[in-house]
């Protein structure tokens, strides 16, 4: 790229700074840009529109729950609405949102390096989420899908309904947007570090976007590959999964699951890393036990591939089996705790600020928690026994990816907001929507967990008249939280225009992303930074700024 | 950003020098092949499950391939894999018209081996044994016949789309070589290539013995 | 060939990268191995070996595909964290074929009694 490139000095700032964001312009200065702080806000629009989607699709969901006769939607239909819900949301917002955007965004930046390893494959992987996306959508268009987000055979091959390939297609192609972000974030992680930068001077957040590429690179080839076979059987008729031919259903449920167990923790993960960045910086303190939290994260990464067959304990696989799959599985909450118990001292006396991003990350701490302790139920052989396929499954499933990973992303979307934007949002206006979110979510999906031990059963548009009021307290739970997110919606949007300048540092937080201006330079850094401290140093710095207040 | 050392034309500017670039760019060569292994590795593994469950019928459909056509390729991209390491080591000294040779050489045993795989294909289509195409088995165990034969397609076949690609990676990178672009300082298209086109092999060296020579002794 | 490679006058210059160059004898000693051994695993393959068969079959491809590795590959001259990264794709395929086989293994078990606990 050759574009005259002023230098920005820092003296000359003032009206005429130049940014990441203003120092060219055009639609095709966006769409073929090389900068990962660019690629990050493609990524934030165009996962923003998927969430608006499959929040469309919720919302059809629960109306059609308000009353237990299925009286809005058909039962296909309302097979293809939880379907897509599940696609759009699982593939096209949650595994790309934290990496992607936030990681897109501050990773280069919090280790001093002016770009990703490889800027081209960090635009293509942008194209092939586009590319998949647009599939996928297609399919929605074309006549939807009706096979659940999981794409089980024999609902996707013997028994499918034309636009599952398509869909297969989709999901495949955005596999490979997955792969580029992780082999990019994992050799920038290795190879971009700015001097002095050393492994445990890394930011949490990185920590967790290296576990999280790791898993990206090693779990998602398997998903590829699985619904690459399911499409050829669709197409074809292999046999490989029909038991006609004797074929095995139960084998494409553990290719499947071999990945998209390890791909809950893909959505997860980046999330913990923005969680550790902001307990740290507004309650003031370094994060309690660094190495373990750090350690964890890699833990997770491991054992996150040895319990897939959890997921499994009612189809027909040996009971041994989910004996050992049982067994792994509770050991993953280990380090999972781990992290909970350190973030927690950490704020324990700590000095404690509760703007907005925190607010989303204790709204984390308390909904993940939740989420991760019915995990436990469900691991357990016998119960899941009972709860399999039941709400209690989908409630659980949901504190963890929307009550954590969802308000880990929010959290995270407003702690950087400022330096990716370069202003400030409303604080009292992003409150509100924090607390509408936080409350919308539990009048939604608590009543679930009740509803799943009475034994409702999950995907059924019908249901007995007893259920009814549990069902309504859940509807209008989701319209609290609809109202929430266009709160937050709202607020962010209207800063864009109205927000006051942010300045390089209004957390005065600590870490090289805040050290330079708001919003970066294309280049990020004017030379290269050299790291002489440890992470998280708010304790010195404070007990600096104490002693000067009071002479 | 303001370095003295000589600007090479190949060094990105997001790159504090050459060696920094090279090492990325292997790195992320590696993590790639990790990723392409479990790629293969999912095909792998449920040919295990069914080598497993249906043992005597893959015994049976392994004996329907041609030992011969498999060993040929087999000793023909073992070849193309030296062939290509000897480009690698003549891009690092820097020999370019060496470099171009190698690469052709490399390139007309690519070809060669997905001719043979053609042939093999289009006696398999003589003989009926394309699943989703003509396939047709009127002896006993004739889903798990079909299973194996799906196993043999999509493994195959998704091994020769790679060499495929590989062809493809060879063609673009040739007019880079005859314009003399990489050297000692640059010559990690060549290598990644070179890691590639090695990784395609090592697919072929563990698909050989376990779709051509299973119960050959029976 | 053309003349030797022109020496470059990078001297104590950092950031500079140096190719490490394989001697001729390691590929040719390789390939000789690779060609071998081909032909031993078809030649294997028609020896009755009982059970054998396929561990003596996968043993000889890991031998070949570790030779890949090493000396065509470069791992072998590589950082250990290299190794780390070649090694990591196959660890975790290991696991894939493990925990997957295991409940293939087991299934039958209820049927004809698990094979440890005679009942």
């Amino acid at each position: 790229m050759t574009t005259t490139e002023t230098p920005a000095s820092p003296a000359s700032a003032g009206h005429g700074e130049v940014n990441y964001l203003n120092h060219e312009y055009g639609i095709k200065s966006w769409l073929l840009t090389l900068d990962h702080k660019r690629i990050g806000i493609l990524y934030l629009i165009t996962t923003t529109m998927f969430f608006a989607l499959g929040g469309l699709f919720a919302g059809l969901i629960r109306l059609e729950l308000m009353t237990p006769e299925g009286d809005l939607f058909q039962a296909d239909t309302y097979n293809k609405l939880f379907t897509m819900h599940g696609v759009a949301m699982i593939f096209f917002f949650l595994i790309p949102s934290v990496p992607a955007v936030l990681g897109n965004f501050v990773l280069p930046l919090m280790i001093g390096a002016k770009d990703v390893a490889f800027p081209r494959l960090n635009l293509l992987s942008w194209y092939c989420y586009i590319t998949g996306g647009t599939l996928a959508s297609f399919a929605i268009v074309a006549g939807g899908v009706d096979t659940g987000w999981t794409f089980y055979t024999p609902y996707s091959s013997t028994y499918s309904t034309g636009f599952v390939s398509v869909a297969l297609m989709g999901v495949f192609i955005n596999g490979f947007s997955s792969i580029l972000t992780g082999v990019n974030f994992l050799t920038t992680v290795h190879k971009m570090r700015a001097p002095g930068m050393t492994w445990f001077r890394l930011p949490l957040f990185i920590w967790a976007h290296y576990a999280t590429s790791l898993m990206m690179i090693l779990g998602t080839p398997v998903v590829a590959i699985t619904l690459l076979l399911v499409a050829l059987e669709n197409m074809f008729g292999l046999g490989i999964f029909n038991p006609e031919l004797g074929g095995d259903p139960i084998l494409m449920q553990h290719l499947f699951w071999f990945y998209s167990h390890p791909a809950v923790y893909i959505m997860i993960v980046p999330g913990f890393g923005v969680i550790s960045e902001v307990i740290a910086c507004f309650s003031r303190k370094a994060i309690f036990g660094y190495s373990f939290v750090a350690f964890s994260s890699l833990a997770i990464a491991l054992l996150g591939f040895l319990v897939w067959g959890h997921h499994m304990f009612t189809t027909g696989q040996s009971i041994y089996a989910g004996m050992v799959f049982s067994f792994i599985t509770f050991f993953i909450a280990v380090p999972t705790a781990v992290k909970i118990f350190n973030w927690t001292a950490t704020m324990y006396r700590g000095s404690i600020d509760l703007k907005s991003p925190l607010m989303y990350a204790l709204g984390f701490i308390g909904l993940f928690l939740i989420g991760g302790l019915t995990g436990t139920f469900l691991s357990t052989l016998a119960m899941d026994i009972h709860l399999h396929d039941t709400y209690f499954v989908v409630s659980h499933f949901h504190y963890v990816m929307v009550g954590g990973m969802v308000m880990a992303y929010l959290s995270g979307l407003h702690f950087w907001w400022p330096k990716m934007m370069g202003r400030m949002y409303n604080e009292a206006w992003a409150m509100t929507g924090a607390v509408l979110i936080f409350l919308g979510f539990n009048l939604t999906f608590f009543p679930q967990f009740v509803l799943g031990y009475l034994g409702m059963p999950r995907r059924y548009h019908v249901y007995p008249e007893e259920f009814q009021i549990l069902h309504v307290a859940s509807t209008g739970g989701a319209t609290v939280l609809g109202l929430g997110y266009m709160v937050l919606f709202v607020c962010l949007v209207w800063s864009l225009f109205k927000g006051a300048k942010a300045g390089p540092n209004p957390w005065t937080a600590k870490g090289l992303e805040w050290e330079i201006e708001s919003p970066p330079t294309p280049h990020n850094f004017h030379e290269t930074p050299i790291v002489t401290s440890e992470p998280y140093a708010y304790e010195e710095e404070d007990v600096l700024l104490a002693d000067k207040g009071s002479h | 950003m303001s370095k003295t050392a000589s600007h090479h034309p190949a060094l990105q500017h997001y790159f504090d020098d050459l060696k920094q670039q090279h090492g990325a760019a292997t790195m992320g060569m590696w993590a790639f092949l990790a990723q392409e292994i479990m790629f293969f590795g999912g095909l792998f593994a449920g040919y295990t499950v069914y080598r497993y469950k249906y043992f005597n019928a893959f015994v049976e459909g392994s004996n329907l391939l041609p030992i011969a056509w498999g060993g040929l390729n087999t000793v023909i991209l073992i070849a193309s894999s030296f062939t290509v390491a000897m480009a690698v080591r003549c891009a690092q000294q820097g020999l370019h018209r060496s470099v171009f040779n190698w690469f052709m050489a490399t390139m007309v045993l690519g070809l060669g081996f997905l001719g043979v795989k053609a042939i093999e294909y289009s006696h398999k289509y003589h003989d009926h044994l394309i699943p989703g195409l003509n396939f047709q088995w009127d002896g006993p165990m004739a889903g798990p016949m079909k299973i194996f034969f799906s196993f043999y397609f999509v493994m195959t076949g998704m091994h020769a789309l790679h060499m495929i690609i590989g062809v493809g990676l060879m063609l673009w990178l040739i007019p880079k070589i005859r314009a003399e672009k990489f050297g000692p300082q640059y010559y990690s298209p060549i290598e990644n290539f070179g890691l590639y086109w090695h990784f395609v092999d090592i697919v072929w060296i563990f698909l050989f013995p376990l779709l051509y020579l299973i119960g050959r002794h029976l | 060939m053309s003349a030797h490679a022109p020496d470059h006058s990078h001297q104590g210059e950092h950031g500079q990268h140096e190719p490490h160059i394989v001697p001729m004898r390691v590929y040719f000693s390789v390939i000789s191995c690779l060609f071998i051994f081909t032909a031993i695993t078809v030649a294997v393959g028609f020896l009755e070996l009982g059970p054998l068969n396929t561990p003596v079959a996968l043993a000889i491809a890991i031998f070949k595909a570790s030779l890949v590795v090493l000396f065509f590959m470069h791992v072998r001259y590589n950082t250990p964290l290299m190794w780390v990264f070649a090694g990591s794709g196959f660890f975790w395929l290991l696991i894939l074929f493990a925990l997957t086989m295991q409940d293939y293994v087991s299934r039958g078990w209820d049927d004809q009694g698990i094979p440890f606990l005679i009942q």
